[in-house]
């Protein structure tokens, strides 16, 4: 075990792998040991870990709920407008012309989705975010890289100096890092 | 036992139709495509041609900001446009760059649903000229609105005028597809890019960099969650961009369509426009991707494959326009109205007939050497035909406005028309805030999607084999 390039009290146990393969193993292992607070962290999506890691996504129903409202919007705004607030009479045509409003209805539907897609996927990964512990972590750069960690902390309730680090050397990790919290 | 994801893992995974050409030529890993695609900004020189395009372009958006300076100070009336021709060049010039964005949604939306790996390393760029591309397309309304600094009179709001917008026109459609699909195309391509820049931040050799990218990223450590999240909008956004992509030029086209011109009035333009603007966004993707794979050295990312198959794209493309072509005259006769017919005769034989047969010769005609795979896969021989028919589709909506225009159904209001140099120097001036535009986003953001590449390598799945 190494002692990372971070400082204080202890945040977590991180190994680090080369690959996905052990990573996902490890992962597993992990899950199944008990564990409730881990996180693996990989350069690109590794699809495995979903199943692997604990967490709900929200993102669907929230883009769901954001377009039914987007509609709503444009429909309601669009024929108040037109019937209420500026009526204008085209020829004695009626004013709820409803098949009119289908574009707008259709495009804010869309931007309203669209919005929620984005805010809510970045705000449920709790950014913007200046820093977090993992960071302490010189090593931890190559995440964005070539390298895949697997970071166990030690808040988790099963955390235990000796019987974790012992969990995820079974993996062969690279190195095992201890990460603090400065 | 065997779970799901180990089921998934055993079956081989399917081979891609067409992989006699590579997707990612050589053998790469994820340390070498990182340093690839993050050292054109962090650590290469910036090569020559980059100052060279810089300085084109930059002359090209100087000479914009004077034009609108003046255009503003004297009004619409610079323009060659009179009655009835009111519409000509700033029209034109906003369906040509709205469509030339509808290739880079097309690449970033619609091949990522149809499961297409090859787009991976074409889609970032392509979304970035999705974004400029737009922007060109938003300024040319309101430019030619009379009195642009009241833009916002377009949006409903409550106002002490008591007046609102008409919702039964299609310019107010326009306003909304447009605000709307250049809104979705930047979070979509943000969204996207958040990954990269947290790989920028990482290798970042200096505080600024650091700092700079740190702050782009938000703070992204690729957690499994974070990935979950992403995927997740990727997906929907892709999905809401799909049909978002559809409506814009649809509604683009129904500027035209519910107008009674003949010429305009016509229920084939939705999905002509559509693969006209298809066809026009793939050239300019090409016209960005030839130059840029050879000036850094891309050529193992960008392969022969990706330009193979965006010109079968544009030869498909090509051939629904070369349809619509055919089918329009046709539909004139057909219909046995004298002004139909009177406007397919003018457009051949009339005083723009130049518009029509170079048309017809740039996007029907020429393309018809990308039959041919060496014309295909050859770099300059394509970036000729590209050029070609991004000329052809500006020159198409021209002659589409124009000869409509000019020739109303009253004789007594006939006219001609003929563009000012404010014309032509407002629509160099738009290429050069695109190439601005494009060269910065090259210079300090990464071009290719580096987190969606690694994805491509063999070894990038569990249980895929190399680990070393």
């Amino acid at each position: 075990m190494r002692i990372g390039s971070s400082t204080g009290p202890l945040y977590a146990y991180a190994a680090e792998f080369d690959g996905p393969t052990k990573l996902v193993d490890a992962a597993r292992a992990v899950r199944e040991a008990g564990y409730k607070r881990f996180e693996a962290y990989s350069p690109y999506p590794v699809k495995e870990l979903d199943e692997i890691v604990p967490g709900w996504n929200p993102v669907p129903a929230l883009v769901l709920f954001a377009g039914i409202a987007g509609a709503g919007t444009a429909w309601i705004m669009q024929s108040w407008i037109a019937i209420v607030d500026f009526p204008i009479n085209v020829g004695g045509r009626p004013l709820y012309s409803w098949p009119a409003f289908v574009p707008i209805t259709f495009e804010l539907t869309v931007l309203f989705a669209s919005a929620a897609a984005f805010f809510g996927a970045l705000g449920l990964c709790g950014f913007p975010l200046l820093h977090h512990p993992v960071f302490n972590l010189k090593e931890f750069g190559r995440a964005s890289d070539d390298r895949f960690f697997l970071c166990i902390e030690a808040r988790d309730h099963k955390f235990n100096v000796r019987k974790t680090a012992e969990l995820l050397n079974e993996f062969e990790p690279l190195e095992l890092w201890e990460v603090g919290k400065d | 036992m065997t779970t799901v994801a180990e089921k998934q893992l055993q079956t081989p995974r399917r081979p891609e139709p067409g992989t006699s050409l590579p997707v990612i030529a050589g053998a790469e890993s994820f340390g070498t495509l990182t340093e690839q695609i993050t050292s054109v900004v962090l650590t290469r020189p910036t090569p020559p041609f980059w100052y060279y395009t810089f300085a084109v372009g930059m002359a090209a958006l100087i000479m914009f900001v004077v034009s609108v300076i003046y255009l503003l100070y004297r009004g619409v009336g610079v323009f060659g446009i009179e009655i009835p021709v009111a519409w000509s060049f700033a029209i034109t010039n906003f369906v040509w760059w709205i469509g030339i964005g509808h290739a880079g949604t097309l690449i970033s939306a619609i091949l990522l649903l149809l499961n297409q790996g090859w787009r991976n390393s074409i889609n970032r760029f392509a979304e970035a000229m999705t974004i400029f591309a737009v922007m060109c397309a938003g300024l040319f309304p309101l430019l030619h609105l009379g009195r642009p600094w009241l833009f916002y009179w377009l949006l409903p709001y409550p106002n002490t005028m008591h007046v609102q917008p008409q919702f039964r026109s299609p310019l107010v459609w326009d306003v909304f597809a447009v605000s709307t699909y250049a809104t979705v195309s930047l979070l979509f391509w943000y969204l996207g890019m958040v990954p990269d820049l947290a790989s920028l931040r990482d290798r970042a050799k200096n505080r600024f960099a650091y700092g700079f990218y740190g702050v782009l990223c938000l703070g992204w450590r690729g957690a499994s969650r974070h990935w979950r999240y992403h995927e997740t909008a990727s997906l929907l956004l892709a999905g809401l961009a799909t049909p978002l992509v559809l409506s814009v030029h649809t509604v683009v086209s129904f500027d035209f369509t519910i107008a009674i011109l003949p010429g305009w009035h016509s229920t084939i333009f939705p999905p002509y426009f559509v693969a006209g603007a298809i066809y026009s966004g793939f050239a300019m993707v090409l016209i960005l991707a030839i130059p840029l794979r050879k000036v850094y050295h891309l050529e193992n990312l960008v392969t022969e494959r990706h330009l193979n198959n965006c010109a079968k794209v544009m030869l498909a493309t090509g051939l629904i326009l070369a349809y619509t072509y055919a089918i329009e005259p046709f539909t004139s006769w057909y219909s046995g109205d004298t002004f139909e017919m009177a406007v397919v005769h003018n457009r051949a034989v009339g005083p723009h007939s130049w518009t029509f047969w170079v048309t017809l010769s740039c996007n029907v005609f020429i393309p018809q050497l990308l039959w041919f795979r060496k014309w295909r896969t050859d770099p300059k021989r394509l970036f000729l035909v590209s050029f070609v028919i991004l000329y052809g589709m500006w020159l198409e909506r021209y002659m589409i406005i124009i000869t409509s225009l000019h020739r109303d159904f009253l004789p007594s209001s006939w006219s001609n028309f003929i563009a000012s140099p404010w014309d032509v120097s407002v629509l160099v001036g738009s290429i050069g805030l695109f190439v601005v535009c494009f060269l910065l986003f090259v210079r300090f953001l990464p071009m290719i999607s580096i987190f969606e590449m690694r994805e491509l390598l063999p070894f990038s799945r569990p249980g895929g084999g190399v680990e070393k």
